[in-house]
């Protein structure tokens, strides 16, 4: 470093500091500092507020109530409608996102199908929010495309049993909207990375499509495929915005729990309620983002 | 059948057709509904261009003057995160790359802490956090990227961290060091050139993301694009779908852009 630094002395030009010492200690990390202090005021302050104000009382006192309150019957049930939400989005998810991308197997990485594909993807990845509500009103809802088309077609129903698009069974069929794409997107470097090498060692040795599939595809996909199916969970587990434009009663799911902490005007603190809700959300993520991580690190062993 | 179909490695043409084009029609019927939900003339049956013509009549400016506000938001918004992710996120991805190897681990660490920790429950410790922002930056809409920074980092690290691992940084930076420029010139006239499409799709998924963000700005009280359509949908439900799909078009456009920015940098490096 001393050694290109020279030049840089003597030229001294194009805005850079004419005496440029190697640095040494922590003026070093100096650098650094713009996003340290970032980071720090708000993603790290705001997490430790977001999961310490659930030990305290609005006046400061340190309690349990409100941790003690993540076991009360509605809150223990918005947990459980979370967890079954984000469960079954992710399996059926997980397992339709991919077939598609065993489908698109054989295609070309830079041909135009993929491109299309995985451009899709991941705009309704993250099409979560307001505007999916809206779409799933105009086509489920009470005078949706498709709930008219099957009235005036075939005399079928889709509200004889209440109005489901507006509660948890709604939430199942919008979530799939983003969680299959979302599956597209993360499995398919898996799914590409297998060798056409191991296909001919099999067939080589006498092996079927079959046990090509059951002995060496699935056994090394594994890992990745459940590592995406985690992703899966956490994605629909912390997913707010959808539930809030379209859920039209009540907090069945834990962010409209949050929610309703946050806004209540009549109970008084509640906000500390909201940050132990928070908590309890916080320990379901770490868990399953851990998991991923995990599997996800075994799978980039051999993908490289 | 091609040999990698004969040792069952791929599917063949009729089983991707199939797989494709099922699920390539369930997601299209949803999109149809919402389009054809534009041109509905109430609830009778009929078509209309009404809701579309009526947003460049005169008084449309009048009467979803809330709307625009919250368009210009959220603009602002967009401009504002993409400024913190090109002044703060990525010269310290570059000196941390250069100078401090050790750290990266814990910078991608840092920037990936965003996913576990989803917007609803940041919010909740935003709130008192932004209790004492507004004291010191007033209310204004902008305030809000200091928290979209935070929610962009994750996508915003990857874009500009895989155009970091496919160039040569350490090299080029020392090469025009030995030749004598100084910091400012190899980062000005050697780096980011070279980092042009991770800064660019950085750029956009950050706009995608600040254009689609409603969590935040909903329970902390601000207006932005997609708090303000959920608040025109109460009214006027064609408006807001109308520009719930102009918003998707848009980003559909971004990323298409970003993916071909990605594999034209790629045809390039092969050739």
């Amino acid at each position: 470093m001393t050694v290109a630094n020279a030049p840089a002395l003597i030229k001294a030009g194009a805005g850079a500091s004419p005496r440029r010492q190697p640095r040494s200690g922590f003026a070093k990390y100096l650098g650094l500092t713009p996003f340290a202090a970032y980071v720090l005021l708000f993603l790290a302050i705001p997490t430790a507020l977001a999961v310490s104000t659930g030990f305290f009382t609005e006046d400061g006192a340190l309690t349990f109530d409100n941790v003690a309150g993540l076991f009360a019957p509605n809150v223990l049930t918005a947990f459980g409608n979370s967890f079954f939400v984000s469960a079954v989005t992710a399996v059926i998810g997980a397992v339709v996102g991919a077939l598609v991308c065993y489908a698109l197997l054989g295609t070309k990485a830079e041909g135009a199908l993929r491109t299309i594909i995985d451009s899709v993807s991941s705009v309704l990845a993250q099409f979560g929010g307001v505007m999916l509500a809206f779409v799933f009103i105009a086509t489920l809802g009470n005078q949706g495309l498709v709930t008219k088309f099957l009235l005036e077609a075939f005399g079928v129903d889709l509200f004889a049993n209440g109005p489901w698009l507006y509660q948890v069974p709604g939430l199942l069929v919008v979530y799939m909207f983003f969680q299959v794409p979302l599956m597209i997107i993360t499995f398919m470097p898996a799914l590409s990375g297998l060798k056409t090498t191991w296909a001919e060692a099999n067939a080589t040795l006498g092996g079927t499509p079959l046990t090509y599939w059951t002995r060496i595809a699935i056994p090394v996909l594994a890992p990745s495929f459940i590592g995406s199916l985690l992703l899966l969970f956490a994605n629909a587990f912390s997913s707010y915005a959808t539930a809030a434009a379209l859920v039209s009663q009540g907090a069945p799911i834990v962010p409209l729990q949050i929610r309703g902490a946050l806004v209540s005007e009549t109970v008084l603190g509640r906000e500390n309620m909201a940050g132990a809700l928070a908590l309890g959300m916080i320990v379901v993520m770490v868990v399953v983002m851990w998991g991923y991580s995990v599997l996800q690190s075994r799978t980039s062993r051999w993908q490289k | 059948m091609t040999a990698a179909q004969r040792i069952g490695t791929e599917p063949s043409k009729l089983t991707r057709g199939i797989i494709l084009g099922v699920v390539g029609i369930v997601f299209a019927i949803p999109i149809i509904a919402m389009v054809q939900f534009t041109f509905r003339d109430g609830l009778g049956g009929g078509l209309t261009l009404d809701h579309w013509t009526g947003l460049f009549s005169e008084e449309a400016a009048r009467t979803y003057r809330g709307l625009f506000q919250a368009i210009g938001n959220s603009a602002v918004l967009a401009i504002v995160t993409v400024g913190i992710v090109l002044v703060v996120l990525l010269p310290t991805m570059i000196l941390v790359h250069l100078q401090f190897p050790k750290l990266k681990r814990v910078l991608e660490f840092i920037c990936i802490i965003p996913i576990t920790v989803p917007a609803i429950v940041l919010v909740v410790g935003l709130a008192p956090v932004y209790s004492v922002v507004v004291k010191i930056f007033g209310s204004g809409a902008w305030t809000l990227a200091f928290a979209y920074g935070i929610t962009v980092l994750p996508y915003a690290y990857r874009a500009i961290q895989a155009n970091l691992d496919a160039i040569p940084v350490v090299t080029l930076s020392e090469a025009a060091r030995s030749l004598g420029a100084g910091w400012i010139t190899v980062l000005r006239t050697v780096l980011l050139p070279n980092l042009r499409r991770g800064v660019l799709a950085a750029s956009f998924i950050s706009v995608a993301v600040v254009l689609g963000e409603f969590t935040i700005a909903s329970l902390l009280n601000r207006v932005n694009l997609q708090t303000a359509l959920l608040q025109v949908s109460q009214s006027d439900p064609y408006v807001a779908v109308i520009f719930a799909f102009l918003a998707l078009v848009l980003v559909f456009v971004l990323l298409l852009i970003i993916g071909r920015v990605g594999s034209s940098g790629r045809n390039r490096n092969q050739s």
